[in-house]
């Protein structure tokens, strides 16, 4: 296991129980994935910049400079809080997900609930060797909770934890 | 047995050929389009056998990675070529194993099973194309296991579900509720409608487009109204008011009797009746409707009303479970009666409604404020503008919607409250009549605090609860309620397995309503 559970002190305003924290890889995946979705507009601030120099309206720069400036600072900043306003606690009949910067969402999902269980990997978290993990509930709210950014290992751990649990339980 | 296996071999190609088939229709616009000029036959071709080629890499390649391995305790799923998804299925959450053959596969004699879980959102584990023996063999594993498994807890129940069935479809079953052409009337005075002016609309532009007539010419009603203008000026104050009376008396009764129509061919001889099966209800006079409700399938029950009916002691009941009715989330089961006649539809459910000694837990005063401020908002804007740009006088109107707003929203707050006892959660909500909502814990699949940046700065939040085939949210808790709330929940939910839920679900509630109603556990016991 790459992970070891290291448990962050808890926002004493918002949670009522300390929350892991994921994988410090999930921050960087975050980024790279900021940085893909940034790729675009700063290839369109490119491509006006061309169109306005002939016409030499703006002092050059202006445009791709502002670009420029804004995705670095969501590159560097968003990610990290993003990755800071997430959590987890698992304990031993649930699982609960926190999530959200703006809107914040707290979920508890009993182990009794959940249906199945999914450890999903896109080619960015094979990369950082981290997973997705996915518990499925009958409800229609909340029908599934993701939990991304988990290393590896440990969501695979998880999973058979839960699954143990199902089991224990309809016994 | 647990070695992680492969699907049918014969699915690549299976894979490929339904590549090619895509392949085909651009195949063809190539060779029948001017690309390429006299050489479109061989490009339409070259591009045929790339995509084939590409089809069958992908489909080799998918098969390879795919592979699916019957546990000792689950059945899992690996799959991707770039990304790996991996599914796990417990035993004990499959309800049913399903084989389909369409015709392709059934050629090769290859099925595709399909391992049904209880999942909202309609996500199963479908393995695609097995052999057909091979597909009959994991359904047989499947029922075995989950007949050692559940034996025990479902065999009374079973049994019971069993031998019933003759004997309800015998017996007529218990008449709980039943509406008839008097309480339709009344009914029907309720479901006050304007929508025949919508119907006479529509007539309006046919009749314009058969006919010479113009509708929209505006000339045409000028003059008609000149004419009938004169006509009423030459009246007098007197007559003029009672003709605008008139008028409007004219449109209450047109929207009463619409009302009434409607309801009649809707819900003509509305009955309910619960037998051994469950619920069944019929009704409707031209289109007749007969629905069956297993009684264990409800999830929830929703006692609404209207703003007007309200204040007649009038209300409408509604069951939620997963099974859909017409375009609606949940079953109409009373849909005009008093709390009198809805409390035994409630009982016969397994519920029981709220209770005197219940503790009613208030909404966030702060919430309702912020509602009241958020929704005036627009009005005062208005009024601002109407101030500046307007002659005045005009900005009033703003203003006393603005004001208007604001007294709904704090007349709101009388209907925002919630309570939890030992089985059942209520909640009720609404702007000028109640909505109520009554869950069982048990049956509750997840809980979700959920805060917007103005509810985290005002310490206030939504609760939102995982039920199967409806919603239940709570809105405007205090923070420190709704942790409460959720802990306590969870609590419940935790100490029952989902598979559990059905069976043996009857003892606790039996033992929490002999308490008190011991009528209703002997009722329960018939089912």
């Amino acid at each position: 296991m790459d992970q070891s559970p290291a448990f962050a002190p808890a926002d004493q305003s918002l949670d009522d129980g300390d929350l892991t924290k994921l994988h410090p890889n999930y921050a960087h995946a975050l980024r790279v994935q900021t940085a893909l979705m940034a790729t675009p507009f700063l290839v369109a601030s490119l491509v006006l910049e061309g169109i306005m120099r002939e016409k030499a309206l703006l002092p050059p720069g202006v445009i791709a400079g502002t670009v420029l400036l804004i995705a670095i600072a969501l590159i560097i900043r968003i990610p990290s809080r993003r990755y800071g306003a997430r959590g987890y606690q698992i304990s031993a009949d649930r699982l609960r997900v926190v999530r959200g910067l703006l809107f914040r969402y707290d979920t508890v999902v009993p182990f009794s609930r959940v249906q199945h269980i999914d450890v999903n990997q896109g080619p960015l978290e094979r990369f950082f060797g981290i997973a997705t993990l996915t518990l499925h509930t009958a409800g229609n709210h909340n029908s599934s909770v993701a939990l991304p950014g988990l290393g590896e290992p440990l969501a695979r751990e998880m999973r058979e934890t839960i699954r143990a649990h199902i089991r224990r339980d309809s016994l | 047995m647990s070695e992680p296996q492969r699907t049918a071999p014969v699915s690549v190609v299976l894979g490929a050929i339904g590549s090619l088939r895509q392949a085909i229709i651009p195949a063809l616009a190539i060779g029948f389009s001017g690309i390429g000029g006299s050489g479109r036959v061989l490009v339409a071709i070259g591009v045929g056998i790339v995509a084939a080629v590409i089809g069958t890499a992908i489909s080799y390649i998918g098969w390879r990675r795919l592979t699916y391995t019957i546990g000792e305790t689950d059945i899992r799923v690996e799959s991707g070529i770039l990304s790996r998804a991996a599914r796990s299925v417990p035993y004990e959450r499959i309800q049913d194993v399903s084989l389909e053959a369409k015709p392709l596969p059934r050629l090769f004699g290859l099925v595709s099973v399909k391992f049904e879980t209880g999942a909202g959102g309609g996500e199963d584990l479908a393995l695609q194309y097995l052999t057909k023996a091979e597909g009959e063999r994991l359904r047989q594993l499947v029922r075995e296991r989950r007949e050692d498994e559940t034996a025990a807890t479902t065999a009374a129940a079973t049994g019971a579900d069993s031998a019933t069935p003759e004997r309800s479809d015998a017996s007529e079953g218990e008449v709980l509720y039943a509406m008839g052409p008097g309480r339709l009337v009344n009914f029907g005075l309720f479901e006050f409608s304007l929508a025949v002016f919508a119907v006479l609309g529509g007539l309006l532009q046919y009749v314009d487009n058969v006919s010479d007539i113009d509708i929209w010419n505006v000339d045409l009603w000028r003059s008609w109204l000149e004419e009938q203008g004169s006509f009423v000026a030459s009246l007098g104050p007197y007559a003029q008011a009672a003709g605008v009376v008139a008028g409007l008396f004219g449109l209450v009764i047109i929207g009463m009797a619409s009302g009434i129509i409607r309801t009649f061919l809707r819900d003509w001889g509305f009955t309910l009746t619960r037998s051994a099966r469950g619920f069944r209800r019929q009704r409707g006079l031209l289109t007749r409707t007969d629905v069956v409700m297993p009684a264990h399938r409800v999830q929830g029950i929703v006692i609404g009303t209207g703003l007007v009916r309200y204040r007649f002691g009038w209300h409408g009941m509604s069951f939620v479970s997963l099974a859909q009715d017409d375009k609606n989330e949940s079953h109409v089961v009373a849909p005009f009666a008093t709390m009198d006649e809805i409390a035994p539809i409630v009982r016969a459910a397994g519920f029981h409604l709220p209770g005197d000694g219940l503790n009613w837990q208030r909404a966030s005063k702060r919430q309702i404020t912020d509602e009241a401020i958020g929704s005036a908002l627009i009005f005062v804007v208005g009024a601002v503008a109407a101030a500046i740009y307007a002659p005045f006088g005009v900005a009033l109107i703003p203003v006393g919607l603005a004001v208007m707003v604001v007294g709904a929203n704090l007349y709101a707050w009388k209907f925002r409250r919630h309570a939890l006892d030992d089985t059942q959660i209520f909640a009720t909500t609404g702007m000028m009549s109640p909505t109520s909502r009554i869950a069982t814990r048990l049956k509750l699949h997840s809980v979700e605090i959920a805060q917007g940046p103005l509810a985290r700065w005002r310490g206030y939040a939504t609760v939102n609860l995982g039920l199967a085939g409806g919603t239940f949210a709570i809105p405007g808790v205090p923070l420190e309620d709704a942790r409460k709330l959720r802990a306590s929940v969870i609590e419940t939910i935790a100490a029952t397995d989902y598979s559990r839920l059905d069976a043996p679900l009857e003892e606790p509630i039996d033992q929490a309503f002999s308490d008190d109603q011991s009528g209703l556990s002997v009722n329960l016991r018939a089912t």
